[in-house]
């Protein structure tokens, strides 16, 4: 027995500890992840309205309502047009900021803070400040105070979808809140682009565009591509702007509602159709990993540079 | 290993497993119910109430001290902060739910029919007659009683008296007196009309309908409004939207009076929960009108009606217990019921008999909201209209006003929606 024990513990204990240290963490996943997703799979092929241990099987059927459901159907489509949005903006602005402060000589971590600073702002505050103060729709916002120096009518910004002014506010503090995360991630592949190849642009004479063009934006290469993805997924899974910025106390206007806006109020809100839900969040998953799938393919995630 | 090693492994390990126990403990146990059933209160079954965050000062104390005073059970009130009616549907899945607990508008048809909530029928015995009919048949399904009404809230439209006399408008009794006036009384400082920020979407659809002289189902639970008329009705709303004189995204939305008392609107529609507030920023400055009816031959004006109802779990330990107490506390306590509908807050007492007595609502611009709830009153909506019915309306209704989609072929499509479910209720 004291053999088995020891050897149970490892040499030097290891086994032990590692157990001590992992384990909670193991127990915390498993609990409050793996056995959720298990069980809402589970679900999925259920009727389970206000009920989590349903006994009404219904096999594809909750996955065949969700497919023929029109406005699950137009979340997607949501979710397309605000990836449309995100993605290339939120790409653009980090890579150029990372160029930007990745240049500068003067004060480059204070820049480097103050763009890095809104990540760590939760998605509810911002919304509730672009929804409150910056952009609401009397004289008195932000944004309408500025337009009424030039003479312009207030705007009532998240109230008309004619023209669409909602998609500046979502869009603009999804930028605020993200751009610098992937400032960072630029900025070190930009850190990791060797010197010497910089150097040998310059005697060959390239400056300014070409150099980005043919030396950073190739070595960003790999860095990009994660960027990309990480970006595609998040997009998929906004809610908190979304919800803070359009929910109010009558409901959710269909035209500004993601999927995941969507299966919240199907499963967790008043209709409690768990089933229905399920099957919309199993959908919406494979549909991020093939999406993931796809694009590392087509991008070449993971390969080695060569 | 020397013996002290050992021992500060298993102090480490105790406190771990001390702190995992906690955490575990602490997780969803806190129902408001105390643990022994018993304990240091004797015999009596402890029950746990639930109620959400009510806006007004001293609900919270009022409704501990009822819970106090009852006799039979140790009952303790949970107040709940925050997504109220998502936090109860929830912990009605598990057993660390609420023994009584209040539900707007009384529970959902898919509650009464998972068998969520328990048959209340035999508690009301002869003051059936004395609540609010309109009411109780919104908390009843297939001739039984699943909600004890607490206390009545309506919506209605205010209005500043001196902007209207200013502007020479009298109040507006039809859906077109009530654009025209609100387009005279706009200025480039004040809006004539705030109807939420979502244009009235989350409000009018009820109004709408009734304004046409239709409701969402028919007498015998058939879609209600396809009709030119219910039509017409929401056209009309399109009309408002595109018609400048509506206040859109205001700081604070329609349930709350600040933009009719900061003056940013000349007339909104809110609720009778706002007259404390009315009445300190603007005494004798403002009147009530109901929502107009569509034109002078069709429909009737109407004001949305609800109520709080107390419900009981059937997933309680003490379902008997707690049904005696709901008994004792919202049919046979008449001077509680009094007090809280009117100590605090501005309600409607559910009983008619109580209302009688309310003195707050015997004169001025409450006197009136009354008249309205016994004369124009409409359950905010039936009991059969699902959470999927009411989003395919306020979905198509979103449509119509904000994009000017036509409103028959709305209405075809939420029909489409609205048979199915009640197809699904009655299988």
């Amino acid at each position: 027995m004291p053999a088995l024990a020891t050897r149970l513990r490892g040499r030097y204990d290891r086994n032990l500890w590692f157990v001590i240290f992992v384990g909670p963490f193991v127990l915390g996943l498993l609990v409050f992840v793996y056995v959720p997703i298990v069980w809402s799979v589970v679900l999925s092929f259920f009727d389970a309205r206000n009920t989590v241990t349903p006994t009404d099987f219904v096999g594809l059927g909750n996955y065949l309502d969700m497919l023929r459901d029109s406005a699950f159907r137009s979340s997607l489509a949501t979710f397309v047009l605000f990836a449309l949005f995100i993605v290339p903006t939120t790409f653009v602005a980090s890579l150029g900021l990372a160029l930007l402060v990745n240049r500068t000589r003067f004060a480059r971590t204070f820049f480097r803070s103050v763009f890095f600073l809104p990540t760590a702002c939760s998605y509810v505050v911002a919304s509730l400040i672009w929804k409150l103060s910056i952009f609401n729709g009397v004289r008195f916002g932000l944004a309408n105070t500025v337009l009424g120096w030039f003479g312009a009518e207030p705007v009532a910004w998240l109230s008309v979808t004619q023209p669409p002014w909602y998609w500046l506010v979502i869009v603009s503090a999804r930028m605020w809140l993200q751009a610098g995360f992937y400032m960072i991630l630029f900025l070190a592949g930009l850190q990791r682009i060797a010197p010497s190849l910089y150097e040998a642009a310059a005697i060959d004479g390239a400056t300014g565009w070409k150099v980005l063009r043919y030396i950073t934006l190739p070595q960003l290469r790999a860095t990009s591509t994660a960027v990309l993805l990480l970006l595609l997924i998040n997009a998929f899974q906004a809610f908190d702007e979304f919800y803070n910025l359009l929910s109010s106390a009558g409901g959710y206007p269909p035209y500004a509602r993601p999927p995941l806006v969507y299966l919240y109020y199907a499963a967790l809100g008043q209709g409690q159709d768990f089933g229905h839900g399920s099957a919309g969040a199993v959908l919406l998953t494979l549909l991020i990993a093939l999406v993931a799938l796809v694009q590392g393919r087509f991008l070449g995630l993971g390969k080695r540079e060569d | 290993m020397s013996g002290a090693d050992g021992f500060n492994r298993r102090s480490f390990l105790a406190l771990g497993g001390g702190i995992a126990a906690m955490a575990v403990a602490g997780c969803g146990s806190n129902t408001g119910r105390s643990d022994s059933g018993g304990g240091a209160s004797g015999d009596k079954p402890a029950l746990a109430q639930w109620y959400h965050q009510y806006g007004e000062a001293g609900t919270q104390q009022a409704v501990e001290k009822y819970a106090k005073e009852y006799p039979d059970a140790t009952v303790t009130v949970q107040w709940s902060p925050g997504d109220y009616d998502k936090k109860t549907a929830a912990a009605l899945l598990t057993d660390g739910g609420p023994d009584v607990f209040e539900y707007g508008n009384g529970p959902s048809i898919d509650m009464i029919k998972g068998g969520q909530v328990a048959d209340l029928t035999d508690l009301l015995g002869d003051a059936k007659s004395d609540f609010t009919p309109s009411l109780l048949s919104r908390v009843t399904y297939q001739d039984k009683l699943y909600a004890i009404p607490q206390a009545t809230d309506m919506q209605l439209l205010v209005y500043r008296k001196s902007l209207l006399q200013q502007a020479g408008v009298q109040p507006p009794t039809t859906v077109d007196e009530l654009i025209a006036a609100a387009k005279k009384l706009t200025t480039d400082k004040v809006k004539g009309l705030f109807v939420g920020n979502d244009g009235g979407v989350g409000i009018l659809g009820g109004p709408a309908l009734w304004a046409a002289g239709v409701d969402y189902l028919t007498e015998d639970g058939q879609f209600g409004f396809d009709s030119p008329a219910a039509a017409e009705s929401l056209r009309k709303l399109r009309e408002l939207f595109t018609s400048k004189a509506l206040l859109l995204g205001a700081p604070t939305d329609w349930s709350d009076p600040s933009a009719f008392t900061q003056g940013l609107t000349a007339m909104q529609f809110t609720g009778l929960w706002t007259f404390p507030q009315l009445q300190k920023s603007l005494p004798d400055d403002f009147g009530v009108l109901p929502w107009p009816k569509l034109d002078a031959s069709t429909g009737a004006p109407s004001v949305p009606v609800g109520a709080y109802g107390a419900s009981v779990s059937t997933k309680s330990k003490n379902v008997d217990a707690a049904k005696k107490f709901v008994k004792w506390l919202w049919v046979d306590q008449t001077d509680k019921q009094l007090d809280w509908a009117q100590s605090y807050g501005f309600h409607v007492p559910a009983r008619k008999s109580l209302a009688e007595k309310a003195d707050k609502l015997k004169s001025g611009p409450a006197a009136d909201a009354v008249k309205f709830v016994n004369e124009n009153g409409h359950a905010q909506t039936p009991l059969l209209w699902t959470p999927k019915s009411g989003t395919a309306y306020s979905d198509a209704v979103s449509r119509i006003i904000k994009n000017g989609s036509d409103p028959a072929t709305e209405i075809k499509a939420v029909k489409a929606v609205v048979e199915a479910e009640l197809k699904r209720i009655a299988g």
